[in-house]
């Protein structure tokens, strides 16, 4: 049995609201936290070892010691629940069922950085968490774990919701603060990063809900007690959220320890695949990482097993590994077609980009009417060449990494499904029909067995 | 007295030079001057918070800095990226940054529609040049471009909005010159344009420097449009008093007449400083109300860059080689490619045009 630490009590009858969490130890850590000092919190953060869970995986601890602290000007911390990758959905599930743990986290967090106005950027489709997150806040406030001199230390705090518009590219740390301050939400050039000027030109934290909500076990167990959960520099547990072609789609907690083929084919997670279909690839990551064939996915190019940490999707960089990325988990079954997948994702990329840049302006509207002429059927067997020559001018050029997000998906498909594209082009026809499917993309564990 | 500027010292293309800390990799490199200088599209150094845009301005910089020489990752903007000391760039001298910035123009010219034929802006345009220098001959872009009505915004100004490559330089000069911004960008991504949302006017005193600091055509003075192409125009130095602003203009004009006026741009197609070191940028009186000679002072001609098609036919700048060519060889004579007379079945050397009493025709050739 995996250990829970975030959804340990996801059991638990009416947890969304404050009197069970309070009788299920809720609030102890900021009990806790309170009576040590911001930077020792700070310290523990670094022990923990834990990592961004937003999508870059960037040390916690780190991002916070860069914070600067001037006199006299405030601090901000902005969560961000703008979570509008494709094909992850952990921060909802968190924000719905564990609102407390989340508003716990924030409060700690608050006060190991400073801030005493915090804000949680919410993308604008979550219009009904929203109601309860500020049902959680004032629930907060009511007990006094909000507001003016909190439990007596003399820190104030308040969490403001402020919801989106519906904008993926307001996830974009820079973007967000824009967003925030009641501007268009372009990502801003940098430096300066955030963490020097950030919101209203003041030093500023921008994490993702579910970095801030672990900080509340990392404060109940001590740094080090958390830091041996998982392996290597993957410590603490990831919620992965899994969709797709498998039996129990959701979103699971796992420590970083199990392999990708125990998480796809165990009862405990995503159940296997449904009507005895075989794997065929898997984007493990939300929609901007690299897909992976059923092949590499579940070996690493070395032939180890891969297992769902950071350092083991990574493995191989881009030529045979993908990222850990948000954790959105899609698992493509062999019925599915990757032309039309990639297509997909690059109709949303090209509908996100701020078009700011040129690279990504115009390379993602490029990229999406190529695809969408070699999955109709009028491609020709040069655009997967162009293809590959766009996306690579695109990536790294950009401002913001949704140029690279953009790139990223197609330069993997065509890296690793070339002859898929190819035979679109060269059976236009028969393409409109059926999928390129051949088996032997799938998963080489169950050809074995079958 | 003001301490003393720390200066550093950079590498940029093999040319060491040393400029004040805080300088960015593209004003050092318009120090060095001609090709060195990375091309920009978006920034503008009189306009606060612009560039990092277009992207066209990609240099690789191959060592950070003496204390840290590490080469960074990627390509950097090199209008918002300032210089460390001991910093080594590349910029025409890497493929890299050859590479990127071709995919950039190539990009940037995507859904442009390459109507220069019928655009204003034909000569002085930076994209133009550009293209010039970076494009190519072909699209493999085989889709419809976008496109858009065109837009009057303002008694002065049209917007073209299918030649916009949103550098946004126009919204900065509406923040920073004019009393409020009245336009701006309008829906994201490709479908991202420049509007006033509900067609309110610009009018304001200064909105008028929005036209010199589009890099394209796509905002043109109304008082000019198709008037004249801008290489049959000479521009002279000029001023007046004038209460609003500095005065210091440069007319267009042919013969006595005066087709329009602008502010004086430097080599770099941005507006001069006045002496007191702010830049000339000048009221819409000036430049739209203005249009007789004698109206100004006239100073003197404009010098034009000897490469600029508007210098066609001014000889002001033309130099005579100091030495033939053979002198430069070595005495070595240029050997020619082909000799016409030899191939040619048309031109054969026993006629010689000089001595024809008028222009040639075929049947001169046939003798
Ligand atoms: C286009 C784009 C979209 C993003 N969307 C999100 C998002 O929805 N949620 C999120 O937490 N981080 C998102 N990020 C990552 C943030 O920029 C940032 O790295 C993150 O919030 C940092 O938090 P962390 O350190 O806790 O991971 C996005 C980044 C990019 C480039
Ligand atoms: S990469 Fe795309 S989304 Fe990011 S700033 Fe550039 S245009 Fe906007
Ligand atoms: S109208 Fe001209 S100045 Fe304004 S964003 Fe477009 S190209 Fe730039
Ligand atoms: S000039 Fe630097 S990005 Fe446009």
């Amino acid at each position: 049995m995996a250990k829970k630490i975030l959804l340990a009590n996801d059991h638990i009858e009416g947890i969304r609201y404050y009197d069970a969490y309070r009788k299920n130890g809720g609030y102890a850590a900021v009990e806790k936290a309170f009576k040590m000092a911001p930077g020792d919190i700070v310290e523990e953060v670094k022990k923990s070892g834990l990592r961004g869970r937003g999508g870059a995986g960037f040390p916690t601890g780190l991002k916070w010691s860069f914070l600067a602290k001037p006199e006299g000007v405030p601090r901000y911390l902005v969560c961000n629940a703008d979570e509008s990758e494709p094909g992850t959905f952990k921060d909802r599930y968190l924000m719905e069922f564990h609102p407390h743990l989340l508003i716990e986290g924030l409060i700690i967090s608050s006060f190991a950085l400073g801030s005493n106005r915090t804000y949680i950027y919410i993308r604008g489709e979550y219009a009904w968490i929203v109601d309860i997150l500020e049902q959680a806040i004032a629930e907060a406030n009511s007990n006094g774990w909000l507001g003016r001199n909190i439990l007596g230390t003399g820190f104030d705090c308040q969490i403001y919701v402020q919801r989106g518009a519906g904008a993926y590219i307001c996830g974009e740390e820079t973007a967000l603060i824009e967003s925030l301050e009641g501007k268009r939400g372009n990502p801003r050039i940098k430096p300066p990063f955030p963490a020097i000027k950030g919101l209203w030109d003041c030093p500023t934290v921008v994490n993702n809900v579910e970095t801030l909500a672990a900080i509340v076990p990392i404060m109940n167990l001590g740094g080090e007690e958390y830091a041996k959960i998982g392996v290597g520099k993957s410590t603490g547990t990831k919620l992965i959220s899994a969709c797709g072609n498998i039996n129990k789609p959701g979103v699971y907690e796992i420590d970083m320890t199990i392999s990708v083929e125990e998480f796809i084919y165990s009862d405990e997670y995503c159940g296997g695949i449904p009507n005895g279909k075989r794997l065929k690839a898997c984007i493990p990551g939300g929609s901007s990482v690299p897909i992976l064939p059923a092949n590499l996915l579940l070996k690493t190019a070395k032939g180890e097993p891969r297992m769902m940490n950071y350092e083991s999707l990574a493995d191989g960089g881009f030529a045979t590994g993908s990222m850990m990325g948000s954790g959105g988990f899609i698992v493509l079954d062999e019925d599915q077609c990757v032309v039309r997948h990639t297509y997909t994702l690059a109709r949303f990329y090209h509908h996100e980009s701020c078009g700011q840049c040129s690279p990504c302006r115009e390379g993602t509207g490029w990229m999406k009417r190529v695809l969408q002429n070699i999955e109709y059927g009028k491609g020709k067997l040069s655009d997967i060449d162009l293809l590959w020559d766009i996306q690579r001018k695109i990536e790294g050029n950009t401002i913001c990494p949704l140029g690279d997000a953009a790139a990223w998906p197609v330069a993997a498909a065509i890296r690793h499904f070339r002859d898929e594209f190819e035979w679109h082009v060269l059976n236009p026809e028969e393409s409109q029909r059926r999928n390129f499917g051949l088996a032997h993309y799938a998963d080489p564990l169950e050809m074995a067995v079958v | 007295m003001a301490e003393e500027q720390k200066l550093f010292t950079v590498t940029i293309d093999n040319i060491t030079i040393e400029v004040a800390a805080g300088t960015t990799i593209l004003m050092a490199a318009r120090k060095v001057g001609g090709d060195v200088a990375p091309p920009a599209m978006c920034f503008y150094s009189k306009l606060q918070g612009s560039g990092g845009k277009c992207r066209t301005c990609l240099v690789e910089v191959a060592a950070g800095s003496t204390a840290d020489p590490r080469p960074m990752p990627k390509l950097v903007a090199s209008c918002r990226t300032t210089v460390m000391d001991g910093m080594v760039v590349k910029n025409i001298t890497s493929e890299k940054v050859k590479d990127a910035r071709n995919g950039v123009v190539e990009f940037l010219l995507l859904n442009h529609p390459l109507d220069c034929p019928i655009c204003d802006q034909a000569g002085e345009c930076s994209l133009q040049d550009l293209s010039y220098e970076h494009g190519k001959a072909g699209t493999r872009y085989e889709f419809q471009r976008r496109l858009f009505q065109r837009e009057d915004i303002g008694p002065y100004i049209q917007l073209h909005m299918t030649r916009c490559i949103l550098c946004y330089r126009c919204t900065y000069i509406a923040d920073q010159l004019t009393d409020t911004r009245m336009h701006g960008i309008l829906d994201r991504g490709e479908h991202a344009q420049i509007s006033t949302y509900i067609s309110k006017a610009i009018d304001n005193d200064f909105s008028g420097n929005m036209i010199d600091v589009c890099p394209v055509g796509a905002l043109t003075d109304r008082t000019f449009r198709f008037k004249q192409r801008v290489w049959f125009l000479k521009p002279l130095n000029a001023h007046r008093n004038c209460d609003k602003c500095c005065g210091k203009v440069t007319l267009w004009n042919r013969g006595d007449e005066v087709f329009r006026v602008t502010t004086r741009k430097d080599e770099w197609g941005e507006v001069e400083s006045l002496e007191d070191g702010k830049p000339a940028w000048i009221c819409n009186e000036c430049r739209f109300h203005k249009k007789h000679t004698s109206d100004w002072v006239i100073e003197e001609p404009r010098k034009i860059n000897r490469h600029s098609v508007i210098s066609a036919g001014h000889y002001v700048n033309a130099v005579k080689p100091p030495e033939f060519i053979e002198t430069v060889n070595g005495g070595r004579k240029p050997r020619h490619l082909m000799d016409i007379h030899e191939v040619s079945e048309v031109n054969k050397p026993n006629v010689h045009l000089n001595e024809l009493p008028r222009s040639p025709k075929t049947d001169s050739y046939e003798k």
